[in-house]
């Protein structure tokens, strides 16, 4: 299988195509560049493979949690992509391509989801499969849920922004920590893999970020509400 | 050339398909309104999230409308600006890849060049050059329109735009968002003459607008008249309405008449969302058939945010511009007067 997978969801931008077991990335602190950068380094890459994105099979985006604007500039590529290539599109966590990455079998994936929250979500691996041991969700650092047992592995950037509190969260639970691991498309085409090879990719137009964080404004009705209680 | 054109500045997503040799081949909108009434305005992040939802669904449909597939698009426009940051996002990132797939040239459009030339779209277009008003709740400018990317700032508004005191009045009169269709209904059923309200700036000796003033007027006029309670009756809401519809109705034509008197010109264009008021079309067709001026207007679809005014402008600049490398950004805030007539 020929994939592309891209992510925006953080400061960096991912790049890889994964063609039948080679993958070919390209990584770069794009700091607020992605959406100049993006098509041209995926120019580069088709180049270097000497493909076009009609020779390809699939394209996989870190649907997030992460960036609102990083986001919708990957889901926005990927389906933009996807549709003029008749392409189906598959959108992978960003939490679950931390685990991915983290080289362990226990991970507490964290990101720092600014405004003083975290996304967080916990991971097992099963044999080649993940499961899912707390679903991705938004807390305060503070208030992350509670978790059994020893040996897990921290990774992300909330454990960059608030590695005290989150240790002192989990002091007997977390062995040690990767602060700095961001979600990259080869863990995120790796992901993609096996859900495009049993034939469950999406239409382009299905493509959908990963907000979490949805409650992004008070209605009039709620805004009347908290003035009344004031 | 059939240039898909893409429209996500604020709460509208709209895409059409123009022909260079054609015409407007289809066109289709998906508006927000009724999903940020609850919150009393725009949303920006809830706005940016639907045109993600909403974006391919539409180009789907006018490709199906026109019976075309991807293969016939030979230019993707798309508006660049100015609006909101995150939804305009949104649609320079779906155009510029689905143009890196596809292969054909991109142009962003800038938002209000869109609403200039949307008249031309029409049959018997206005020809070159023309006066234009553009209001909306956004804006209110009359411009000197001497060809694309030729655009002179004749007045602008040096506060509220008209359709903002439309949405302001709306609110002390306790209509719901959207205001403007709000207030001009209720106007329907005012006793003329009842209240005199202020003509800002009607005098003033330039082309510029004001309206911030009329806004207090009418809270002003809205407490003077409620009851203990804080309640108007419906009847002096409904001539508080048709007052302050006439007073802003009447600045606008003063000024765009004497936009055509100073300028020489005897075209005038109206665009933007307010250019849809009945009142206002009324007071314009009278005001210029007498000094033998024309007025040209968008259907009333073209008049408020639009894909076809978009494939429309890029249609124009497509054939001079490209985005080569497909990099690409927005932008919010963009001076209508920058831009520059296309290379001969």
């Amino acid at each position: 299988m020929r994939l592309l997978a891209l992510d925006t969801s953080t400061e960096y931008l991912s790049l890889a195509l994964h063609l039948d077991g080679r993958v070919l990335t390209r990584e770069l602190h794009a700091g607020q560049t992605h959406s100049q950068r993006i098509l041209p380094l995926l120019r580069e890459l088709l180049d270097e493979a000497g493909l076009a994105m009609t020779d390809l099979d699939g394209i996989a985006f870190g649907a997030g949690p992460g960036s609102f604007t990083g986001l919708r500039i990957g889901c926005g590529v990927a389906q933009g992509l996807a549709f003029g290539a008749g392409l189906p599109v598959v959108g992978v966590c960003t939490l679950l391509a931390l685990a991915e990455a983290s080289g362990a079998d226990q991970v507490i994936a964290c990101l720092d989801a600014r405004m003083g929250e975290v996304y967080h979500a916990v991971y097992r691996r099963q044999g080649d499969a993940w499961q899912e041991v707390i679903a991705p969700g938004l807390y305060k650092p503070e208030a992350v849920p509670a978790l059994e047992g020893a040996g897990w592995v921290g990774i992300g950037s909330g454990w960059a922004s608030y590695a005290d509190i989150l240790q002192a969260a989990y002091p007997a639970q977390v062995s040690s920590t990767q602060p700095d691991r961001y979600p990259r498309a080869q863990e995120i085409v790796a992901l993609a893999l096996p859900v495009f090879a049993a034939g469950e990719g999406r239409p382009a137009a299905e493509a959908a970020p990963l907000y979490i964080r949805n409650k992004v404004a008070l209605k009039t009705s709620e805004r009347a509400k908290m003035a009344g209680l004031k | 050339m059939i240039i898909l054109g893409i429209e996500s500045s604020c709460d509208e997503t709209g895409i059409a398909l123009y022909d260079q040799e054609h015409g407007l081949l289809a066109h289709a909108l998906h508006s927000q309104i009724d999903m940020h009434a609850e919150y009393g305005g725009v949303v920006p992040e809830l706005a940016s999230r639907d045109h993600v939802r909403r974006t391919l669904p539409l180009i789907q449909r006018v490709l199906d409308e026109a019976k075309l597939t991807l293969a016939d698009i030979g230019g993707i426009a798309y508006t660049q600006g100015p609006g909101l940051a995150g939804a305009l996002l949104v649609g320079t990132s779906i155009a510029e890849s689905l143009a890196f797939t596809l292969n054909v040239p991109t142009v962003g459009v800038h938002h209000l060049e869109g609403h200039l030339l949307a008249p031309l779209l029409e049959a018997n277009p206005p020809a070159f050059p023309f006066v234009a008003l553009l209001v909306s709740g956004g804006h209110t400018q009359l411009m000197r329109v001497g060809g694309i990317g030729d655009y002179t700032l004749l007045g602008d508004t040096l506060d509220d735009a008209a359709g903002e005191a439309f949405d302001k009045t709306a609110k002390l009169l306790g209509l719901s968002y959207p205001g403007g269709p709000a207030v001009s209904r209720l106007a329907d059923r005012g006793t003329p003459g009842r209240f005199k309200l202020p003509r800002p700036m009607l005098n003033s000796g330039d082309l510029n607008f004001s309206f911030s003033g009329l806004k207090t007027a009418v809270l002003t006029l809205v407490n003077d008249h409620s009851n203990a309670d804080g309640i108007l009756d419906e009847r002096t809401k409904a001539d508080i309405a048709l007052e302050f519809q006439e007073a802003v109705t009447e600045v606008l034509t003063a000024k765009c008449m004497a936009a055509l008197r100073e300028t020489g010109l005897d075209q005038l264009v109206v665009s933007g969302g307010v250019g849809a008021n009945r009142q206002l079309r009324e007071k314009l067709t009278r005001a210029t058939k007498r000094r033998l001026c024309h007025v040209h207007y968008p259907r009333l679809e073209f008049c408020t945010d639009n894909g076809a005014m978009i494939a429309f402008a890029g249609a124009m600049r497509m054939q001079h511009e490209s985005n080569g490398d497909h990099g690409f950004s927005v932008r919010p805030r963009w001076d209508l007067a920058s831009l520059q007539r296309p290379p001969a």
